[in-house]
């Protein structure tokens, strides 16, 4: 298992490297001249040609790609990602505490993906074919089938608005979680349930349920041999839906002024705040292969199975 | 492979399709069926409840609501298509060639997709309307380059399957051309498992390219798109809630319509399921799972 988990934080590191790369070729694909960007920023009232190319000097964008490249990446190590084009702040001020409210609304938003997709699944493969699995899963066909923004929309008129029990935006108190997590819940565990059933239900079906009911077991622990399998696929897809969730909670922060990750980058795109967009989507890669890499390894260490793939 | 007669099992399935056949004919035809212009503000019916000659109201600037729906298919379904179309296509080239020439080939191919796949897909977009700026062509661009990653990966798996069959092993021996083999025996067997993977992405695309237009990053005003109709609406929803209904409906059975329609498309084009009269139950992939919100 030691090697295993040696063997798979290697392979993460080309994959790194690849993102850092992508990333940086990614920004300096831009029409946008980063220097024009800063001097509109600054209100400049006249752009010459001479205030760009010294802009330029002091951005350092008259240096060579690969030098740039490899400044900005040292830089990145050390989580300096620079300063803000717009309002001149160093990335990692901004970003920061953007990052840490976006995870806590992922987190509860996990732990509560995952406690319902688990019930549900469960109980659903329990009463798979009966009335209780037709009406979930129907249910859950039409909530994913709504768009989380019109959802939003629809619990924050009718909870906020008629009700008046809940808040309408921002990030206060506990309270101001119930409705964006639920959001999330909705939108996420109506799809993950299925797993859950579907892996339940293919797990039922083995010689090993037959064995042990032939054998005698009682179904109680019958349930439980079948539970522990048939999580594994549950737990891989949790580990990859955090970052997943981190990364696309953009929609719900923007319908709930949550002051996290996704409002920010949404500001940094409609302002063509580079260094912000540059460290966002480096942040956001960098959680993603991390999570990815974690997940492998609690499959591995579930699974011994798989500790031979690699 | 009788798709239609096998789906003749499905009513739902059939119901979809003729759902869907009909959004695709009334966006082609927008500007023969919308009563109205879908721009043309007249302050005057601000609000206007539904009446004979506008159908389903007015919005906050006056302009016909049905139109705006009919006109707003276009970027909210049609584009869709054609972005599935495109990631489809050059997956599936991709796909083959990996799949099929096994080797450094597919190592390389691999990598890539790896690479791609290794950013979530909705950072990916956003990170390109960041770069190229907003609009709806630049979320078209970013999301052709992220999908066709995902879908190289799953027609290769497919096409894996049967590379070593016996049946291709003895066209190879016989001296028929790789091309041919690709078009006659390769095409035709994993062409099920492309359809079904394709149909069952367009719901979720469409809720995410609507999803961008709602942010406003997506189509700029005063174009009619769904979700950003659902964005202008959500601005008044304080005081006029029922404005939310008619893009969010639209969204919805159109949604639905093409999960339904993969469902039945994935029974009719698989016999196992077929036979064993089992319910799909069709796993969310990973791709779709990026990009619920």
């Amino acid at each position: 298992m030691g090697m295993y988990i040696i063997r798979r934080m290697l392979l993460a590191v080309p994959l790194l490297w690849a993102i850092s790369l992508l990333t940086f070729i990614l920004i300096n694909l831009s029409p946008m001249d980063p220097a024009v960007v800063v001097l509109q920023a600054q209100g400049v009232p006249s752009i010459t040609d001479e205030l760009i190319e010294r802009t330029q000097q002091q951005l350092g964008l008259d240096q060579p790609f690969l030098v740039r490249y490899l400044n900005w990446m040292l830089d990145c190590l050390q989580l300096d990602f620079g300063n803000s084009y717009i309002t001149g702040q160093s990335v990692w001020a901004l970003i920061g505490p953007a990052f840490l409210n976006t995870l806590r609304l992922t987190l509860v938003s996990a732990v509560s993906i995952i406690a319902v997709s688990v019930l549900l699944g469960v109980l659903c493969a329990l009463q798979a074919g009966r009335v209780l699995d037709k009406s979930v899963r129907t249910l859950a066909f039409i909530l994913t089938a709504i768009p989380s923004y019109g959802l939003a929309a629809l619990l924050v008129w009718y909870f906020s608005v008629r009700l008046d029990l809940l808040p309408t935006s921002g990030m206060d108190s506990y309270r101001s979680y119930i409705l964006p997590v639920l959001i999330i819940t909705i939108s996420y565990a109506g799809l993950y349930f299925r797993n859950v059933r579907s892996s339940m239900l293919s797990n039922m079906n083995k010689d090993y349920v037959l064995y042990g009911r032939a054998s005698g077991l009682p179904e109680r622990v019958i349930t439980m041999h079948i539970l522990r399998n048939s999580l594994q696929v549950a737990i891989s897809i949790f580990c990859m839906a955090i970052p997943i969730i981190l990364g696309s909670t953009v929609v719900v922060e923007n319908v709930f002024a949550w002051p996290g990750l996704g409002s920010l980058s949404i500001r940094a795109i409609l302002s063509r705040d580079f260094p912000v967009i540059q460290a966002y989507v480096l942040i956001l890669a960098v959680s993603f292969v991390i999570f990815n890499a974690i997940s492998d390894m609690i499959n591995a260490a579930m699974n011994p199975k798989l500790r031979n793939g690699l | 492979m009788n798709v239609w007669k096998n789906s003749a099992m499905d009513k739902m399935g059939q119901l979809s399709l003729i759902v869907v056949v009909g959004v695709i004919i009334a966006g082609l035809s927008a500007p023969v069926l919308a009563p109205h212009d879908p721009l043309a503000v007249q302050m005057s019916l601000r609000y206007a409840e539904p009446s004979w000659e506008y159908l389903l109201g007015n919005d906050q600037l006056g302009r016909c609501i049905l139109s705006r729906l009919l006109y707003g298919i276009r970027p909210s379904v049609l584009a869709v298509l054609v972005v599935l179309l495109l990631s489809v296509l050059i997956g599936a080239i991709l796909g083959f060639l990996a799949g099929y020439f096994r080797g450094k080939t597919d190592t390389w191919i691999m990598r890539i997709c790896d690479v791609v796949l290794s950013f979530p897909g909705y950072v990916m977009t956003l990170a390109m309307v960041g770069i190229l700026g907003v609009g709806l062509e630049n979320i078209l661009i970013a999301f052709v380059l992220t999908k066709w990653a995902w879908f190289a990966r799953v027609i290769r798996t497919s096409v894996l399957q049967y590379t070593e069959m016996d049946y291709i092993q003895f066209a190879r021996t016989t001296g028929m051309g790789h091309g041919a083999i690709i078009r006659r025996h390769l095409i035709p067997v994993t062409f099920a498992d492309i359809a079904v993977t394709a149909s069952s992405s367009v719901g979720s695309m469409i809720l995410q390219i609507s999803g961008f237009s709602f942010l406003g990053l997506g189509i700029q005003a005063p174009q009619a798109e769904w979700g950003m109709m659902l964005n202008e609406a959500r601005e008044v929803m304080f005081t006029r809630p029922e404005m939310m209904l008619p893009p969010a409906i639209a969204i919805v059975i159109v949604v639905s319509a093409f999960h339904f329609l993969a469902d039945s498309l994935q029974v009719a084009l698989d016999p196992r399921l077929r036979q064993s009269g089992l319910q799909p139950d069709r796993l969310p992939d990973q791709q779709e799972v990026a990009v619920r919100l």
